[in-house]
């Protein structure tokens, strides 16, 4: 996979901040939205997207691919999709190393995977076909879990690292997603940081989570903690300049607080660059 | 466990609180498990809540809350985008209130308002364009965005009422069964509430009959005069609304 050009410090675009979006220039690189939001036939939220794409370069980031479907992806799902990209030309598409559909059930959550070379095939399976109807690589994302299938076949980390060399795609890392899944499952999240494809990183995720009753939560409702901002800073030496960006789905705040946000992980990568040169 | 049962097992735990699929998913796996169904829950309970405000408002947070829980059992979730997942809902809430139909009623609106908001773009034809088409031939194109119901409740007027933020009238069977048409004029969803006669005549265009063909359906429905008047003022009401987006010749 050839190295790709630095995209810079991007934010989630989400409807209450539509309006900043478009009649004034934000600070940042990119934007990244929901692909299912927009995969749509008409209407406002099409139009927006065009509005937006004409101001700022997009990221396709989707949730509902069912990438680890055993029965495999929907034709129908990957068509709009391809429509959408075509007419957006995104500088990623992304999706998540999941499931979400089964046999005509649609759960509408990012459900997780065992780590066995029967599910390591089929990801790359489906990925392969994916890449190909889109016509482009995929990014895809490491999830927040809350099951652990142990004993599996391999770690996390070394699924997506066999997954993305075997299929070429490259990896969105959620940073967040890592710290939520160490805490839950009990792994060092240095080791899956050292673990993970450095070479294969396209787009770095930070976010917030929350505490539930006994699990951590990827709730997407809360400002980047410190414990995600201290595995971004030490994975990003490692990475090399990494396009960024703050996601927040709930709770979302004004946008000045987000760019706010924004310009820790500039720092950090600014540091890192001058680190580096 | 190949992949396949394991996802068919979380399916089961997901849908129907399957106890026996969880226990197979592992032994430490419980904690995990409710917060996945609490998601899963979660988002169906918003996706309703956010499509329906009127028809909460008009039957009850309460009662609106059962009619999701019996709806999340009677219709799992099958498309990949949740836009779809209302659509069955006016069925369900039909069936837990028989003897209001109103509320069923006012769910179609609300949904069709909200499928209207993203479906297809076509501009409208303008009113001065048919002054040189030659009507024995042509055929009426409508908005990808129109759909229609029957009516059988004064919904619509419910529904105004409590967009305006007016207290509603007392729900009502209308004298005589009528219809409802919705679609997107711009950006922006309407609906009108119309007779069958429309309704009728609106089916027929729509499924492709020739306008000429349309009149003498009318004219053998109503008569000669009437009919011809009525075709007159159905073409003129669906230019006005912006429901023509094209006419061409058969």
């Amino acid at each position: 996979m050839p190295p790709a050009p630095f995209a810079g410090y991007g934010l989630g675009l989400r409807k209450p901040h539509y309006a900043d979006f478009l009649e004034t220039r934000v600070d940042v690189d990119f934007v990244e939205v929901i692909s299912e939001n927009f995969m749509v036939d008409g209407g406002k939220p099409r139009q927006v997207l065009r509005d937006v794409r004409a101001r700022y370069p997009v990221a396709l980031h989707g949730v509902s691919m069912s990438i680890g479907s055993a029965d495999g992806l929907d034709g129908a799902y990957l068509q709009q999709l391809r429509a959408l990209v075509d007419e957006i030309e995104p500088l990623f598409v992304s999706d998540h190393l999941c499931w979400t559909r089964i046999e005509g059930f649609n759960s509408h959550d990012l459900l997780p995977l065992p780590y066995t070379h029967e599910a390591l095939d089929l990801v790359c399976a489906n990925i392969d076909r994916a890449q190909d109807a889109l016509g482009r690589a995929m990014l895809i994302e490491n999830p927040s879990t809350y099951i652990d299938f142990a004993p599996a076949d391999m770690t996390e980390w070394q699924f997506l690292d066999a997954m993305a060399r075997r299929t070429g795609c490259g990896l969105l890392l959620d940073v967040n997603n890592v710290f939520v899944s160490a805490i839950n499952h009990g792994f060092d999240a240095i080791e899956y940081l050292d673990g993970v494809p450095h070479d294969r990183v396209r787009q770095v995720h930070l976010a917030g989570h929350s505490q539930g009753k006994e699990l951590l939560i990827d709730t997407h409702d809360q400002p980047v903690p410190v414990g995600v901002w201290d595995l971004y800073a030490y994975v990003l030496p490692r990475l090399g300049p990494v396009a960024t960006m703050i996601e927040r789905d709930d709770d979302i705040p004004p946008l000045g607080d987000l760019l706010a946000e924004l310009a820790i992980a500039r720092c950090i990568g600014d540091d890192t660059i001058r680190a580096a040169a | 466990m190949n992949l396949l049962a394991m996802q068919r097992d979380l399916r089961a735990w997901l849908d129907r609180e399957d106890n026996h699929a969880a226990s197979r998913l592992g032994a430490t796996a419980a904690p995990g498990l409710r917060v996945y169904q609490n998601n899963y829950r979660a988002q169906l309970v918003a996706c309703l809540d956010e499509t329906f405000p009127h028809t909460r408002d008009w039957i009850g947070g309460e009662a609106f809350h059962a009619a999701i829980v019996a709806h999340i059992v009677r219709v799992p979730p099958s498309s990949w985008t949740l836009d779809a997942y209302p659509r069955d809902f006016p069925a369900t809430l039909a069936a837990l209130h028989p003897d209001d139909p109103e509320i069923a009623e006012l769910a179609w609106i609300e949904q069709a308002l909200g499928e209207a908001f993203v479906g297809g773009d076509a501009s409208a034809i303008a009113a001065d364009r048919v002054a040189d088409v030659d009507w024995d031939t042509a055929v009426l194109h409508f908005t990808p965005t129109l759909d229609q119901a029957d009516l059988t409740t004064n919904a619509c007027a419910l529904w105004a009422a409590m967009e305006a933020g007016d207290t509603p009238p007392a729900a009502e069977l209308l004298p005589v069964p009528g219809a409802v048409l919705v679609w997107r004029e711009g950006n922006v969803s309407r609906f009108r509430a119309t007779g069958r006669e429309e309704l009728a005549a609106l089916l027929l265009a729509r499924a492709g009959t020739p306008f000429a063909g349309l009149c003498t359906a009318l004219v053998d429905a109503y008569g000669d005069e009437a009919g011809v008047a009525l075709a007159g003022t159905l073409l003129g009401r669906w230019l006005n609304d912006g429901l023509i987006c094209g006419i061409s010749e058969r």
